[in-house]
């Protein structure tokens, strides 16, 4: 990694720094340690294949959502290289303004007579909300900021972070709002053998589509070829024609539109709205974005899902066992030691640029 | 020259400061014993009562209502009647000043701190939340000799003779009584036989659950599981879906808003559980918003039982509740009473150890504590209180179980009047 690498006679290490060698031997023996608590939690047996079950989808249904809002993140990070940190609060914007809209549709009996219309109605409502945040974030917040060092945009990031919350909490007030109950999304469904909620298999099959259409769009248009070349080298892609500021407008909308719909899904698991609930989330899903290797949108999708498996199965597989008690208040623990591991042994996360390549 | 002229001015200048404080000046000798000294109400001035209650953020409808008993208590004083006019105490007017808590111990430590910075306040109610005061704003104002006396505080922890501080007082119940009530309701009316509880962490929570464990079990029953959860999360199920393998029949979560809302959607959701149950921290309006009408339903929600006033039912239900309606509207918590009470026991014993002299009046600050903590068979309106060395005021109380129906609370369905001792 440096070119300071001490000789050694450690054979294959020789060429690895103390320092690496240290975090590789911490990172084995917390796999280790994390192998042996899962082995005992399984001869305990207090938990069936059912339990599992249970624990795998919650996984994927929080890790599906967590994957959608780090599209976000990764996205822009892609192409201007910042962390836009208040895309936690572009997603609170549209989940909590749309539940006036949910209020106003339940109220009207319109969601009872057509469930399946409110939600996308909802959707796309939560979507253009959430863009319209995330377009203004863009033209106030970045735009006059483009070519400052990197610090400067993150400082500014936390500060509309700030702004965004405090301004919808004097729009909506402070108390924590519950959304209508969407008729026909209650009880279970049957799928290949397994019951599974029903808002659960609507999130996972939503996220799934969404970042499939966004993986074709990237991939197969011209817009998409235009966000890719900018993403690769900002000047050469101006040089070759290409309207750089557009491209970064239309990023910011993309971004904004799914952490939009990432909301309104995030409601059918958690059903509550409030001026504060996407600063964890959104924090969550900046870990997700960097665990799968930030500018990429299949290492988000990947990030996204893992971290969710591993704060359902995780702290119960590994650490249950140990005999430790209140497991559940230790997910953030377990999900951050992951985290550790990960970019320890893959600096760049499961499927991010080497670092050389990156900034 | 100059210097020595100087030095003439300072000792003369010294001489009349130590004549004016020696005693010539008025200072009783109850001020000079009192290891805090005195608050001294010039003439003309309030007697300033603090208040340190929850005001803001999502558990403000426990602090806001007594918030209002507090100054319905002040306004009925001297008078009895509720007109809008403060009382007073020889002549002072008194005045609340009101700070906020925020639920936690940070917003405790924060809000003591500001308002220990005017030593004219006499006395605090507060806090609304156990985990503000513990270890926090009972410290705080019990270093400046500031006695302060809360109106819903139910921790166990702090008036346990090992971590009670000596000028910290409750009108509130103990969770002691409270858990056991909850434990009788649970294993004799519901018959349940296993319970599972989860707590946040807060002083508050972990010493009900922990109140209710012990009695649930000393009734025979079989307590599966005891969890603590993080705040702040959204995604309890994993948690819940962990306590279900043990196979509880009740689920008892005494929270607060947020979690406790989010809380009961997931275990609806989950199945599991025959019954959910919290307490009064989630005995408000705001709950059941948070977990939903439909999700709330059918949960049952312990905290003190107001209709069964051992005090003056009459008083409350015709004089107090219309004079807390016409101001305030619905009461939005279950503490306006305790609140009244506190300030009521603060304002007696300020007049009976408050000195007068002239239009000016001196409170030594532990006489104040000695007198407050000497509060024997006083009238209130949550029954007669007695406030024993470690500051427990309430030596019995009686706790009501209501459930949601369509969205809104019950009648108390289950009420139980329990002593401390036993």
């Amino acid at each position: 990694m440096t070119t300071s690498a001490r000789r050694s006679s450690l054979g294959i290490f020789s060429r690895l720094p103390v320092r690496r060698i240290v975090l590789i031997v911490l990172g084995v023996i917390i796999t280790v340690a994390a192998i042996a608590g899962a082995r005992a939690t399984l001869a305990t047996g207090q938990y069936s294949g059912r339990v599992w079950q249970d624990l795998f989808v919650q996984g994927l249904a929080r890790g599906s959502v967590y994957a959608l809002i780090a599209l976000g993140y990764t996205l822009v990070y892609g192409i201007l290289l910042i962390i836009n940190f208040a895309h936690g609060e572009v997603f609170m914007a549209g989940a909590f303004t749309t539940l006036f809209l949910a209020g106003y549709l339940s109220s009207s009996g319109f969601m009872a007579s057509q469930p399946v219309l409110s939600l996308l109605i909802m959707l796309a409502f939560s979507a253009l909300v959430s863009m319209g945040v995330a377009l203004l974030l863009e033209r106030i917040a970045y735009r006059p900021l483009r070519g400052a060092p990197r610090l400067v945009p993150l400082i500014t990031a936390i500060g509309a972070s700030l702004f965004l919350q405090y301004t919808f909490r004097g729009f909506y007030g402070e108390q924590v709002r519950a959304y209508p109950n969407i008729p026909g999304l209650t009880g279970d469904w049957n799928i290949f053998g397994i019951s599974i909620d029903r808002p659960r298999v609507v999130v996972i099959g939503a996220a799934i589509l969404i970042w499939s259409s966004l993986y074709v769009f990237i991939e197969r248009t011209k817009t998409g070829r235009a966000m890719r070349a900018v993403g690769e080298d900002r000047e050469i892609a101006s040089l070759m024609g290409i309207d750089v500021d557009r491209v970064i407008v239309i990023t910011f909308a993309i971004g904004g539109a799914l952490a939009g719909m990432a909301g309104i899904l995030f409601i059918l698991l958690f059903n509550q709205a409030s001026f504060d609930m996407g600063f964890v989330p959104g924090l969550k899903a900046f870990t997700a974005a960097v665990l799968g290797g930030i500018g990429s949108i299949t290492g988000a999708a990947l990030g996204g899902l893992v971290l969710g498996l591993i704060e359902a199965v995780g702290p119960i597989l590994f650490l249950s066992g140990a005999g430790i008690p209140s497991v559940g208040q230790l997910t953030s623990v377990v999900s951050f030691t992951i985290l550790v591991l990960v970019l320890i042994f893959l600096p760049g996360g499961f499927l991010g640029a080497p670092e050389e390549k990156r900034a | 020259m100059k210097l020595s002229r100087l030095l003439v001015i300072v000792a003369v200048l010294s001489l009349v400061a130590v004549a004016c404080g020696g005693g010539g000046g008025g200072t009783p000798e109850e001020c000079e014993a009192d290891e805090f000294g005195c608050v001294t109400v010039a003439a003309g001035e309030p007697i300033k009562i603090g208040t340190l209650l929850v005001i803001t953020g999502e558990n403000q409808t426990l602090g806001l209502d007594s918030q209002a008993g507090a100054e319905l208590a002040v306004d009925y004083w001297g008078d009895n009647a509720f007109d809008g006019t403060v009382g007073q105490i020889a002549g002072h007017d008194i005045e609340l000043v009101n700070e906020d808590e925020g639920c936690s111990a940070e917003g405790g430590t924060a809000g003591a701190q500001r308002l220990v910075t005017d030593t004219q306040i006499v006395a605090v109610i507060g806090t609304s939340c156990s985990s503000a005061a513990l270890g926090v704003a009972d410290k705080i104002f019990g270093d400046q000799g500031i006695p302060l006396v809360s109106p819903s505080n139910t921790s166990p922890a702090l008036t346990n003779p090992g971590t009670h501080n000596p000028f910290y007082l409750r009108t509130a119940h103990n969770d002691t009584i409270q858990g056991a009530v909850v434990a009788e309701f649970a294993s004799q009316e519901l018959g349940a036989a296993s319970a599972a509880t989860i707590h946040d962490g807060s002083p508050y929570a972990e010493g009900l659950a922990n109140a209710f464990a012990a009695a649930f079990e000393e009734a025979g029953g079989t307590i599966t599981d005891q969890v603590s959860i993080q705040t702040g999360e959204s995604d309890y199920s994993s948690i819940l879906t962990d306590l279900a393998t043990g196979g509880p029949e009740l689920l008892y979560y005494p929270i607060f808003v947020a979690e406790g809302g989010l809380i009961t959607q997931q275990a609806v959701e989950n199945g599991s559980f025959t019954y959910l149950a919290g307490s009064d921290g989630m005995f408000t309006p705001d709950w059941i918003a948070a977990a939903g009408a439909e999700n709330a339903d059918g949960v049952y929600i312990s905290g003190p039982d107001l209709s069964q006033l051992a005090g003056d039912a009459d008083f409350y239900e015709n004089e107090f509740l219309p004079a807390y309606n016409e101001t305030y509207g619905e009461p939005t918590s279950v503490f306006h009473a305790h609140s009244f009470d506190a300030v009521n026991i603060v304002l007696t014993a300020i007049e009976a150890v408050a000195i007068e002299d002239g239009d000016t009046l001196h409170i030594p600050r532990t006489a104040l504590k000695d007198a407050l903590f000497a509060t024997e068979n006083f009238p209130g309106l949550t029954g007669t209180l007695s406030c024993n060395e470690n500051g427990d005021c309430q030596q019995s109380a009686t706790i009501g179980v209501v459930t949601v129906e369509n969205g809104d609370f019950s009648d108390y369905v289950y009420s139980a009047t329990k002593g401390l001792e036993g």
